[in-house]
C-alpha cells in the first residue's frame, strides 16, 4: 500500500491542459450567453397569456430540470444524428449545455419577474410608457439584478457540468484529461491536475461575475447589496 | 441491428434503475452523515475547523462531479486498494453531497432567529443542549423542502457513475444500446425514467415550500 506519485511525467503536458482549459471556457462562455437568452425567452412564454405558449414553456423547464444533464447530452447527440445532421461534437455540446442551462435560467428569471412589485408596472403605465418600454425597464432589467447572484452560480455550476461533454468526446478539459492518462498511465496525478484547473476556472469565472455586476449594476454598489 | 427491444431489455433497465435508487440511498446516507459534520463545522466556534471545512467545501463545489468520480476510482487504485466501481462511487458521491448538503444545512441552522440562540444561552444550556434541544429541531423544518429539492439533483448526478462502469439505469440503457443500436429510443426511455424518479420529489419540494411559506407569512406581523 504505498502511493507513488509522479507529477513531472503529468505537468510535462501543460500545453494540454491549458489548452482543454481554455477549451472549456469557451464551451461554458457560449452555452451561457446562448442559454442565458433562451431561458429568459422561456421564462416570459411561461407569463405568457397563451396557455399554449405558457404550457409549452413550462413542460420545456421541468422536462429538463428533472432528467440527468448526461441523458440529454446523449439525446441530443444522437436526436441530430438521426435526423441526418452532421454537426461537430463541440457544436452539439453547445446545444445540449444551451439547453440544458435556459430551463435553469428560466426558473430563476421566473423568480425575479415575480418579485417585481406589480405597483412598479402600474406606475410605468400610468406614465404613458410603451409595452416594450415596461418590459425593458421595469420588468427585465430590475429583475436581472435582483437574481444576478444565483443566475451567475447557475453559470459557474454550468461550466462544471460540461466536463460530461467528454463522454460525446467534444474538446474540453476532461477530455484532454482523459487522453493524457491513457497516455501516461498517470491517471490519478491528471486528474488531481485537472481537478486543481477547474477550481481555479470557477474562482476566475466568479470574480469575472463580481467584476462584471459592479459595472452592470452601479445602483446596488452604491446601496452597498452584496453581489 | 440485433433485433427489436424487448421484455429482457426492459427487465436489464429496470434493474439499472433499481440501482440508481440504490446508489441514491447511499449517496444521500452517507452524504448526509458526513454533510451534518461539516454543517457543524463551519459554524464551530474554533476558527481552524471552520476554515479547514470551508476550504473542504469550496474545493468540492468547485471541481465537477465526474472529475471527483475519477479521482475516487484512480486515487482509491493508487494506493493500493482494489476498488469495485460500487465503492468508487459511493465514496465519490459522499463526498460530493456532503459539501453541497453541508452548506445548505449551514445556512438552515443559520437561519433560525437569533434570539432563539440567545434565549437557550439564557437559561444557561450547554453548546451541545442548546444544538440538539433548541436550535437543530427549528432548523430542520426549514431544512426539509431544500433537501428534498437536492435528492433530484443526486438522483440525476448518479448517472456520471456510468464512467467508472456501475451498471445503474444510465449504463444499462448503453449496454442495451450496444445491442440494438437504437440510441435515440433507449436514451428516450432512459430519460422517461429519470424523469419519473424526479419529478414526484420536485412537486413534493415545492409544496413543501409553498407550506412553509404560508407558516412564515402567518407569523409576520400584519
Amino acid at each position: 500500500m504505498s502511493l507513488q506519485l509522479d507529477f513531472p511525467a503529468v505537468l510535462e503536458r501543460w500545453p494540454s491542459f491549458l489548452g482543454g482549459a481554455a477549451l472549456t471556457l469557451e464551451l461554458a462562455a457560449f452555452a451561457t450567453v446562448l442559454g442565458a437568452l433562451f431561458g429568459t425567452l422561456a421564462a416570459v412564454g411561461r407569463g405568457s397569456r397563451s396557455p399554449l405558449i405558457a404550457g409549452a414553456c413550462k413542460v420545456y423547464v421541468e422536462t429538463i430540470r428533472n432528467t440527468p444533464l448526461l441523458v440529454q447530452i446523449f439525446l441530443v447527440y444522437f436526436g441530430l444524428a438521426s435526423l441526418g445532421l452532421k454537426f461537430s461534437a463541440f457544436t452539439v455540446a453547445v446545444a445540449a449545455l444551451t439547453i440544458n442551462v435556459g430551463a435553469y435560467t428560466a426558473e430563476i428569471m421566473r423568480a425575479g419577474f415575480e418579485a417585481i412589485p406589480r405597483g412598479q408596472i402600474e406606475a410605468a403605465e400610468g406614465l404613458a410608457l410603451s409595452r416594450l418600454q415596461i418590459y425593458w425597464h421595469i420588468i427585465l432589467l430590475p429583475a436581472i439584478e435582483k437574481v444576478y447572484p444565483a443566475l451567475t452560480s447557475q453559470f459557474v455550476l454550468l461550466m462544471l457540468a460540461s466536463s460530461v461533454c467528454s463522454q460525446i468526446s467534444a474538446e474540453e478539459l476532461t477530455a484532454v484529461a482523459n487522453y493524457i492518462q491513457s497516455d501516461t498511465y498517470r491517471a490519478f496525478e491528471t486528474y488531481i491536475i485537472v481537478a486543481v484547473l477547474y477550481v481555479i476556472l470557477s474562482l476566475v469565472m466568479r470574480a469575472g461575475f463580481w467584476g462584471l455586476g459592479l459595472v452592470l449594476f452601479p445602483r446596488r454598489r452604491r446601496l452597498g447589496t452584496p453581489l | 441491428m440485433g433485433g427489436h427491444l424487448n421484455i429482457n431489455h426492459l427487465m436489464f433497465l429496470g434493474h439499472g434503475a433499481l440501482w440508481t435508487i440504490g446508489l441514491s440511498m447511499i449517496a444521500l446516507i452517507g452524504g448526509g452523515i458526513v454533510g451534518f459534520v461539516i454543517a457543524l463545522a463551519r459554524i464551530s466556534p474554533l476558527k481552524s475547523v471552520r476554515i479547514a471545512s470551508a476550504v473542504y467545501v469550496q474545493l468540492i463545489q468547485g471541481t465537477p462531479l465526474l472529475v471527483i468520480l475519477f479521482l475516487g476510482y484512480f486515487g482509491l487504485a493508487a494506493i493500493g486498494l482494489k476498488v469495485s466501481p460500487l465503492a468508487a462511487a459511493g465514496a465519490s458521491l459522499t463526498l460530493y453531497v456532503a459539501a453541497y448538503l453541508g452548506e445548505i444545512w449551514r445556512g438552515c441552522i443559520q437561519s433560525v432567529p437569533k434570539p432563539q440562540w440567545e434565549a437557550a444561552e439564557g437559561l444557561a444550556l450547554s453548546r451541545t443542549q442548546r444544538m440538539m434541544k433548541v436550535i437543530l429541531p427549528q432548523a430542520i423544518r426549514i431544512a426539509t423542502p431544500p433537501t428534498v429539492g437536492f435528492m433530484v439533483q443526486i438522483i440525476k448526478n448518479t448517472s456520471l457513475a456510468s464512467v467508472v462502469g456501475f451498471v445503474e439505469l444510465m449504463r444499462s440503457g448503453q449496454i442495451v444500446n450496444n445491442s440494438l443500436f437504437e440510441p435515440f429510443a433507449i436514451y428516450a426511455i432512459i430519460a422517461v425514467v429519470y424523469f419519473a424518479m424526479c419529478y414526484p420529489l420536485s412537486l413534493f419540494s415545492q409544496k413543501l415550500e409553498r407550506r412553509m411559506g404560508r407558516g412564515r407569512s402567518n407569523l409576520a406581523p400584519a
